[in-house]
């Protein structure tokens, strides 16, 4: 056991038995997550990804707020009852602008990876304020503060820039317009509608919450909800080609 | 000289902290600031007046050979501990009512589940956990060294700044600041905070292991030194964020989707790993021995245990992501490295309850050692369930039921809980001077509350996640799914009632336990003179 004696160096060296507590707790670590980075196939080639649109991101920022995570999945898995009961199973692009990412781990709700228009903006309202009121054993809480409360928008600009920093692809134009971009999603009959439709493409445009005067906390988050999930265009993708 | 730069350094992040709250974008930044405000100002207060209320010199290293330790900041984290963990408890159970009766959320949003949850759960590991970790940590470093603890005001500032962290994180929570990353929601300046403490922390430990007597580093401070080296790491990459403003309580994670799931199971695994394992290993291989009066069972086992253990648990965070856009080559590693991870597990379990061998009696007629020999007896329990739930065909069908909830549970309260329990029954007796707890009666009762309360816990959930999973994936004849999701919620019901009684009874050993501990102070019987020396040094507080 002349290993095990060796060991003595460790044990009456405090700098020592550092290091080498570093050196190995590093190496898993290195080894999971680095590959990640630069194996292409990580993430998959698809259409339609783009950022979140500045209402989008409030709204996922409330999801955030809320602890919506602890209790909902964002993560449909490979397996056939779950791509039967959610949809299409989740891809790694799909949350390639998360930041952080909203897989969940525990599912005392559905997941909600793909909910987005699977019901109807009044139906989410209605819910969120009072979740027994549609769903009568639903053990969820309601929200009904979200639906008074107008939205804070003073750091909404900044978020976006945030956002860019740490890699998301915001251009120039879409941080500059971030507050006229969030009105007129909101609004149909706004001017720069089709403004915001070019820097966002596909984007749903109307009053998620039935009220064009003003944007609640409650519009942010429906609006992120009907999104969900909607991205990226499954005809076009191409399950074999991302093998791996 | 260093209390004049200390005063400084308060008096300086005290005005940063007004200068942000006069800023400040939201509500919550303005009362983190203030309150930040506040504490760097009560610290500079209590420095400069403990500075004129004493002569010049610092306490003695030693007084008459013997070494003179700093007992103050321990006995202040026993109390603070117990009192976390009751409160962490009491959350606990009170969110566990709410997924049974969901009017308990009152619909508002302070109260809701999706807010407390976070705050039980940072209440019970960080709270509770981290100030037993603290306090043992630095009681265990002083005896082992035969050295008084290093530094003057440091390890109160680690103490009173770790605590103030805790505030910070508890109070977000509730007010809506979060990451949204498990186990690491405090934000951006709650995070930068706790960095700066940890640091001092280290330096204080490193510190006192460089005074010891004694060439060789005792084992269960190789295990202190592990946590809070890897907690370190952990704590900087996961929380790696850009603030959205210096004025905003709101920041954006570095890591995206893929990457940042990897990355947050990377730290979410090892918080469990070294924050809930490593750091009460240390626990298990100082206070056993010691209350049993036996040596640590094997030496040749301890330096096998601690370096495949600390090796292996880092790799096993991708066991949370099975079947997700994880790429299977990652999953598959995360699995290998789980189920490996048993066998350290157990050699760390069969050295922690081996070492009792020639002692067993003394279960029979030690409630206190029983408990932490018990805990012991949990580890090894939920660290072969756990391998077995990292499998990828076990997990496709526990993953994100409530399996997972007991399975965590039987670690947090049966083996974590029940080593702190312990410890914390042989600490008070130590630092107050005492003879014996109050009461050895009461530990029984606290013991039994508790055990049970843990089997009802995670039997329920046990059935209720393995029902749940198995609705899940229920097909009818035809060929469709058999239940609606809501119809899966439904049935989940009676077992959250089993869970609720459960955590009730561990509610009220609690209660046996914190009454234990204020008797055994107030009134237990003094220990004569031979006594640890009376530390004279106990800083303004």
């Amino acid at each position: 056991m002349s290993l095990l004696k060796r060991h003595v160096i460790f044990e009456t060296n405090s700098i020592l038995l550092t290091i080498g507590i570093l050196f190995v707790v590093a190496i898993g670590g290195l080894i999971e997550i680095v590959p990640l980075y630069y194996l292409k196939s990580t993430i998959e080639e698809v259409e339609g990804m783009r950022p979140y649109t500045p209402l989008e991101l409030a709204g996922r920022d409330i999801y955030l707020r809320e602890g919506c995570y602890v209790c909902h999945s964002q993560m449909i898995r490979t397996m056939r009852d779950e791509v039967e009961r959610y949809g299409h199973y989740s891809l790694a692009a799909e949350s390639m602008y998360d930041h952080p990412f909203q897989w969940g781990s525990k599912r005392s709700g559905p997941d909600l990876a793909r909910v987005g228009g699977k019901y109807s903006d009044d139906w989410h309202v209605e819910h969120l304020i009072n979740p027994r009121s549609v769903v009568p054993a639903s053990i969820m809480p309601g929200y009904p503060h979200l639906a008074q409360r107008e939205l804070e928008t003073n750091a909404l600009k900044a978020n976006l820039n945030a956002n860019r920093i740490v890699g998301v692809p915001y251009t120039d134009a879409q941080i500059e317009n971030t507050i006229v971009d969030l009105r007129a999603q909101t609004n149909p009959d706004d001017d720069n509608v089709d403004a915001f439709m070019e820097r966002y493409p596909g984007a749903l445009v109307r009053s998620f919450d039935g009220d064009t005067d003003r944007v609640t906390e409650m519009e942010a988050l429906v609006a992120y909800l009907q999104m969900l999930g909607t991205l990226v265009d499954f005809s076009l993708y191409d399950d074999k080609a991302n093998l791996r | 000289m260093g209390e004049g730069g200390f005063i400084g350094v308060m008096v300086l992040t005290a005005l940063l902290c007004f200068v942000i709250a006069g800023q400040a974008l939201d509500m919550p930044m303005r009362i983190h600031t203030v309150l930040g405000a506040l504490a760097a100002m009560a610290a500079a207060f209590f420095t400069l007046n403990r500075y004129f209320k004493r002569p010049a010199e610092l306490p003695p290293q030693e007084i008459d050979g013997k070494p003179n330790y700093n007992d103050g900041v321990i006995r202040f984290l026993t109390l603070i501990s117990v009192f976390w963990g009751v409160v962490g408890f009491v959350v606990g159970l009170v969110i566990a009512l709410q997924l049974a009766f969901p009017a308990l959320n009152f619909d508002v949003e302070f109260l809701s589940f999706s807010r407390v949850r976070p705050l039980h759960t940072s209440a019970v590991i960080f709270a509770f956990g981290g100030n037993v970790l603290l306090a043992t940590s630095f009681y265990v470093v002083q005896r082992s060294c035969q050295a008084r603890l290093a530094g003057d005001i440091a390890p109160w500032f680690v103490a009173l700044g770790y605590n103030l962290f805790i505030v910070i994180a508890a109070t977000g929570y509730l007010l809506g600041v979060t990451q949204s990353k498990e186990y690491a929601e405090p934000e951006w300046y709650a995070d930068l905070w706790l960095t700066v403490v940890w640091v001092v922390y280290l330096l204080v430990f490193l510190a006192t292991l460089w005074k010891r007597k004694e060439p060789h580093i005792f084992v269960a401070n190789w295990f202190y030194l592990a946590f809070i080296v890897t907690i370190a790491m952990l704590h900087l990459v996961n929380n790696a964020a850009v603030p959205v403003s210096l004025f905003s309580s709101k920041s954006v994670i570095v890591w995206s989707g893929v990457q940042d799931a990897m990355v947050q199971w990377w730290y979410g695994h090892n918080a469990v790993g070294f924050f809930l394992t490593a750091g009460f290993l240390a626990i298990m291989y100082y206070f056993i021995p010691k209350r049993a009066q036996r040596p640590i069972y094997s030496y040749r086992l301890s330096i096998v245990h601690f370096w495949s253990l600390i090796f292996l648990y880092i790799w096993a965070g991708p066991h949370h992501l099975h079947y997700t856009a994880l790429p299977q080559w990652a999953q598959t590693l995360g699995m290998t490295f789980s189920v490996i991870l048993w066998m350290p597990s157990w050699g760390g379990m069969i050295n922690g309850l081996m070492t009792l061998s020639g002692a067993w009696d003394k279960l029979r007629t030690d409630p206190v050692l029983r408990m932490m020999v018990v805990s012991v007896a949990f580890y090894g329990m939920s660290t072969f369930e756990g391998p077995l739930m990292s499998v990828r065909a076990v997990n496709s069908l526990s993953h994100y039921t409530d399996w997972t909830i007991g399975h965590v549970h039987s670690g947090a309260l049966g083996w974590v809980g029940f080593i702190s329990f312990g410890a914390i029954y042989c600490l008070v007796p130590w630092l107050w001077g005492r003879k014996q707890l109050y009461s050895l009666k009461l530990v029984d009762w606290h013991f039994w509350l508790s055990t049970i309360g843990i089997v009802l816990y995670i039997t329920a959930m046990w059935v209720a996640g393995i029902l749940q999973g198995l609705m899940w994936r229920a097909y009818t004849e035809l060929g469709f799914l058999e239940y609606a999701f809501i119809e899966t919620v439904e049935a989940m019901y009676p077992f959250y009632l089993i869970r609720a009684l459960g955590g009730a009874l561990f509610v009220v050993g609690s209660f046996v336990f914190a009454y234990n501990i204020y008797m055994t102070i107030r009134y237990g019987d003094r220990e004569e003179a031979a006594a640890a020396p009376s530390s004279a040094a106990v800083p303004a507080e």
